[in-house]
């Protein structure tokens, strides 16, 4: 590891003064930092350690029905706050896929939103990487690319964003709350990230010294909660990143979708909100053959950019496997292996 | 970068260092304090070997700057047993063959007295190794690994209702 310069403000003002400088990282539960650095992946010259920051590690309902989650709340904290995840049962099962038992006591939610990529060719410093090294190309193109993006991908980069977390907060209109040099400003998370296009080392809508200090969830978020799943297929049962996942959120009155969210994980560089497959869905009777419908229209635009075509399907599978188990009704207990789509809750089909 | 001084409390001893900041939690209580039960597996946090506990919590020790947990309380399983009473979680280790070649066992321990902290193992063998995912075993010596955190589980569980009554 580089050596680096270690700093500990006491004041979110003075961690962006500090932030602003070129060459300075923020540290939070480091461990997504403290991997890439051991990589040679990123050498930061700074290290801002956010960790002890006042106010950013708590969990407040506000007047407006909406909660606000400090960005230092770590995310086994989250998931197990029997408020929360009552409120919001899609999202609390979507931060249990993740990682393990360990890195989710240590992650935090702010970090959880700007971990980096996995592309194996990201991590490689061997490799060419324009995500990691602008200009310098791509090697994922040419190489072992099945996991890769179907969705928003560009010639100069087709990886994927990592998070679960992400799916579901996207899917529930989340908003990130961002405190600069010019003081503080609300980014929706659909915009928060962004696709590669050209510049891939441009990956959300940070600028020098901005610190991610909440993320708001709006009132509107909890009325899914009885009809919300979170679905994730991994290839292997436990602690793997997502091949394909879904969030879907259902309101359904008298057979009639009222309401529809839905966001794919695994597919691209974001976290990627479906809309015209809410579109699909809002008024539809709440059935197989809508389901297959907003599915179509999810990946209507998907095409592989490597060995990944198999994902597209896929992702059609699990779109439906998500609405109907978010039809079927969140399930009372979260499942042993949560988001697993082999898991035996009741109204989640094996052949959907 | 000069060092920076820090106080840890490790198994209930108080430690006054001086660190450089790059220096992990991991490679202190190893290279330094020679506190060498705590292993150094992947060094990238997907292994578990290193799994300690930090304000009652498991994390994994390679992913965390001793410099950022000034003033923590860490539990290694150097702190474990009570003199040569081993935790009843150690003695399920070995009475149910929870191990093979010993190399991930510290950390198998730790990942254990915090999955059991937390509550979410019940006496499910399935939420155990959702729990104790983050600690690979080589050896494969999960079935072992399975067995002894239900006993000790189950052990823990009467033991607190005896000292409730």
């Amino acid at each position: 590891m580089r050596d680096f310069d270690y700093i500990r403000p006491a004041t979110i003002p003075d961690a962006i003064a500090a932030a602003a400088e070129p060459g300075s990282a923020y540290l939070a539960g480091g461990t997504n930092l403290l991997d890439l650095m051991k990589g040679g992946i990123t050498s930061p010259e700074r290290i801002v350690d956010i960790s002890r920051l006042p106010e950013l590690n708590r969990i407040e309902r506000l007047d407006d029905g909406g909660l606000r989650i400090g960005a230092l709340v770590r995310n086994a904290d989250l998931a197990y706050d029997p408020a929360f995840a009552k409120s919001y049962p899609a999202v609390a099962e979507a931060l249990l896929s993740g990682a393990s038992a360990q890195l989710r006591n240590a992650a935090t939610v702010g970090g959880n939103l700007l971990q980096r990529t996995r592309c194996s060719y990201f991590y490689d410093t061997a490799s060419a990487c324009n995500r990691r090294e602008p200009g310098a190309g791509c090697d994922a193109l040419e190489g072992e690319n099945r996991l890769h993006a179907v969705l928003g991908w560009s010639d100069a980069c087709i990886a994927t964003h990592p998070s679960d977390f992400c799916v579901p907060l996207v899917a529930l209109d989340a908003v990130v709350e961002i405190e600069g040099k010019k003081g503080r400003r609300h980014v929706t998370l659909e915009e928060f990230h962004r696709l590669p296009g050209e510049t891939p080392q441009r990956e959300n809508a940070l600028e020098p010294g901005d610190l991610i200090v909440a993320v708001r969830l709006p009132a509107e978020a909890a009325s899914f909660s009885a009809n919300a799943r979170y679905l994730k297929v991994r290839e292997r049962t436990s602690y793997a990143f997502a091949v394909v996942s879904a969030a879907a959120a259902l309101v359904v009155d008298g057979g009639k979708i009222r309401a529809a969210r839905l966001a794919l994980g695994g597919v691209a560089a974001k976290p990627w909100r479906a809309r015209t497959a809410e579109a699909v869905l809002l008024g539809a009777n709440a059935n197989e053959v809508t389901f297959a419908s907003a599915a179509e229209a999810a990946l209507a635009d998907a095409s592989p950019s490597g060995d990944n075509a198999f994902k597209i399907e896929l992702a059609r599978r699990i779109v439906v496997r998500a609405l109907m188990s978010a039809q079927a009704g969140t399930p009372e207990r979260l499942p042993a292996l949560p988001a697993s789509p082999f898991s035996n809750i009741p109204g989640a089909r094996h052949d959907a | 970068m000069t060092s920076l001084p820090i106080t840890l409390t490790i198994n209930g001893h108080k430690h006054e260092l001086e660190v450089d900041p790059r220096v992990t939690l991991l490679d202190l209580l190893r290279e330094r304090l020679d506190l060498t039960g705590t292993k150094k597996g992947c060094d990238r946090g997907q292994c578990g070997a290193c799994t300690v506990l930090v304000d009652g919590k498991r994390i994994n020790s390679c992913l965390a700057l001793a410099v950022s947990h000034d003033g923590a309380q860490v539990l290694t399983i150097e702190g474990v047993a009570h003199g040569e009473e081993l935790h009843p979680v150690q003695a399920a280790f070995i009475a149910h063959d929870g191990f093979q070649c010993g190399f991930c066992t510290p950390g198998q321990i730790m990942s254990t007295l915090g999955l059991i902290a937390e509550g979410q193992a019940g006496d499910d063998p399935e939420r155990i190794r959702e729990g104790l995912s983050g600690n690979i075993c080589r050896c494969a010596a999960y079935g072992g690994i399975v067995e002894a955190v239900l006993e000790a589980q189950q052990q823990l569980v009467k033991a607190d209702r005896r000292t409730a009554a």
